[in-house]
């Protein structure tokens, strides 16, 4: 009895799935390598959707670090009534369509919705803005950055940090010099997921921030517009994004490694 | 075992031969062709029991661009001209495609809206929405703005166009988008206000509207092409024709 399947036998049963999973990428770059895209960059709606992107993805990582960070604290460390319920709750993004998150988020921002409408009164309009597409990212994304470092506050033994604390650190810099070092690849992992899924954020998006070039058509939503207008102009935003999510992960597996 | 290959080879002979028995028609029309295709689709099929007819509805720039890249349609209803000819260019058709309804562009307001007329368009903060550009909806829009500015102004288009928060992607997601109280105004065809609660439309200009043309094509490559040729038949006839007026659409001229 051999302890391992052979290689060849997992490499041929895997081949499939793999090739399936490879080979759309590759057939975009193929056909996205043509000295042609490079204008098709130039594009005033392909720089206005990258510079939006590029800036809405920002707000909504940093949101999500600043905020996400405490909840996940909270959820790792404390036990409260309810806690089971709310940890539902907060993954439900993740599971749901994008589309039902963006009719969801208009219901609650739109002119008439369940805050729009007395933001509306006092002059504040959410839906259709930037503001909205921010909103959209941190409700489809952010749970991937809480669930990252819920699971890595948990597995940072507590009495590390009260070993600090029996040395004179204050609370706050125990959980700075001690906790957070600790909790740094999931730190990174949870920034990468999130940004990642910002970036591709389409469907809830289109619907609670519409798309009008330069103020919420991100790149995800120019593909889709381009698609029909400007093909070359959707391969080379399809490349870009292709291409900063494969670095990215690669960027992540380096790091993760040598942690 | 051998029992089960027999049973799931036995129910797989009897799905092949119904497949082969019912013909499909694959027809891709425009969205603001909804419902009014639906009910088409269904008068044909009690007419004709043996084939069924399959219906894919988005914006005309999006099934014109399916097409082109290879998607089964037998039929092509599109809501312009231009996205016809993309795929005329292609020489993808059986037949030169012909016009078989006209429409008319309106502004969808919610019903309890102090917007009263075409030119209220340009107040302040209004929150307006259109189909995409390169859709047929926002194209035509597009044109009403230009005969606008010949009209009123370019400072009124100016004021008007400052007030767009969003081009979507089908001319029922711009509707959608009045119907949900998410927007103040959209500019839709006539017929996509019919089906919809809560809203009402305000008339568009007579001396602004463009011309609305829906043109219809039979494509090469059909798997039943009497069938595809009969359903293209039955829209173009008086019946067709009445039934597409009972959803609003005019005649084509």
């Amino acid at each position: 009895m051999r302890a391992r399947l052979s290689p060849g036998l997992l490499v041929g049963s895997g081949l499939v799935l793999m090739l399936l999973l490879v080979l759309p990428t590759l057939a975009l770059l193929l056909r996205s390598a043509r000295p042609a895209l490079g204008s098709a960059l130039l594009d005033p709606t392909v720089t206005a959707a990258l510079r939006l992107s590029l800036t809405t993805t920002a707000v909504s990582l940093l949101a999500t670090v600043v905020f996400g960070t405490p909840v996940a604290y909270l959820l790792a460390r404390y036990a409260f009534r309810g806690k089971v319920v709310l940890e539902a709750l907060l993954d439900l993004p993740l599971v749901l369509p994008p589309v039902v998150a963006g009719l969801a988020l208009l219901l609650l921002v739109g002119r008439r919705g369940l805050l729009g409408a007395p933001l509306a009164a006092i002059g504040v309009h959410v839906a259709f803005t930037s503001t909205a597409v921010v909103l959209a990212q941190l409700f489809v994304a952010s749970p991937l950055y809480i669930r990252s470092m819920k699971a890595a506050f948990r597995s940072t033994p507590r009495s590390l940090e009260a070993a600090a604390i029996t040395l004179h650190a204050t609370r706050l810099r125990a959980f700075r010099r001690v906790t957070l070092p600790l909790t740094l690849p999931a730190f990174v992992e949870g920034c990468v997921l999130t940004w990642t899924r910002a970036l591709g954020e389409f469907g809830a998006t289109i619907v609670v921030a519409g798309s009008l070039a330069g103020r919420t058509q991100t790149m995800p939503l120019a593909i889709y517009a381009e698609l029909e207008r400007n093909l070359d102009a959707a391969l080379a935003m399809g490349a870009i994004l292709t291409l900063a999510a494969f670095g990215l992960l690669l960027l992540f597996r380096r790091l993760t490694r040598s942690a | 075992m051998t029992r089960f290959l027999r049973w799931a080879l036995a129910t797989l002979l009897a799905a092949a031969l119904t497949a082969a028995a019912a013909q499909t028609v694959t027809v891709f029309a425009a969205s603001s062709l909804t419902d009014a295709f639906t009910a088409l689709a269904h008068s044909f099929e009690a007419a004709n029991p043996s084939v069924h007819v399959v219906l894919d509805f988005a914006a005309s720039s999006t099934l014109a661009t399916q097409i082109l890249q290879g998607a089964p349609a037998d039929v092509f209803a599109s809501a312009n001209e231009v996205q016809m000819q993309r795929v005329t260019e292609a020489g993808l058709q059986t037949g030169p495609p012909t016009p078989f309804a006209g429409n008319r562009l309106v502004v969808l307001v919610p019903a309890g809206s102090g917007l009263r007329a075409f030119r209220d368009l340009a107040r302040p903060g209004l929150l307006l929405v259109l189909a995409a550009q390169q859709v047929p909806a926002g194209r035509y829009a597009d044109l009403m703005f230009d005969a606008a500015a010949r009209a009123y102004g370019a400072d009124f288009v100016q004021k008007v166009r400052s007030n767009i928060v969003s081009r979507e992607p089908n001319v029922r997601q711009t509707a959608a988008k009045v119907a949900l109280g998410a927007a103040d105004a959209a500019i839709v065809y006539a017929t996509d206000a019919d089906g919809l609660s809560g809203v009402r439309s305000i008339g568009v200009p007579a001396s602004l509207q463009p011309t609305i043309l829906y043109p219809l094509v039979t494509l090469k490559g059909a798997a039943a092409p009497a069938a595809v040729r009969a359903f293209r038949d039955f829209v173009l006839s008086p019946a067709g024709r009445t039934a597409l007026a009972g959803f609003g659409f005019t005649a084509p001229p």
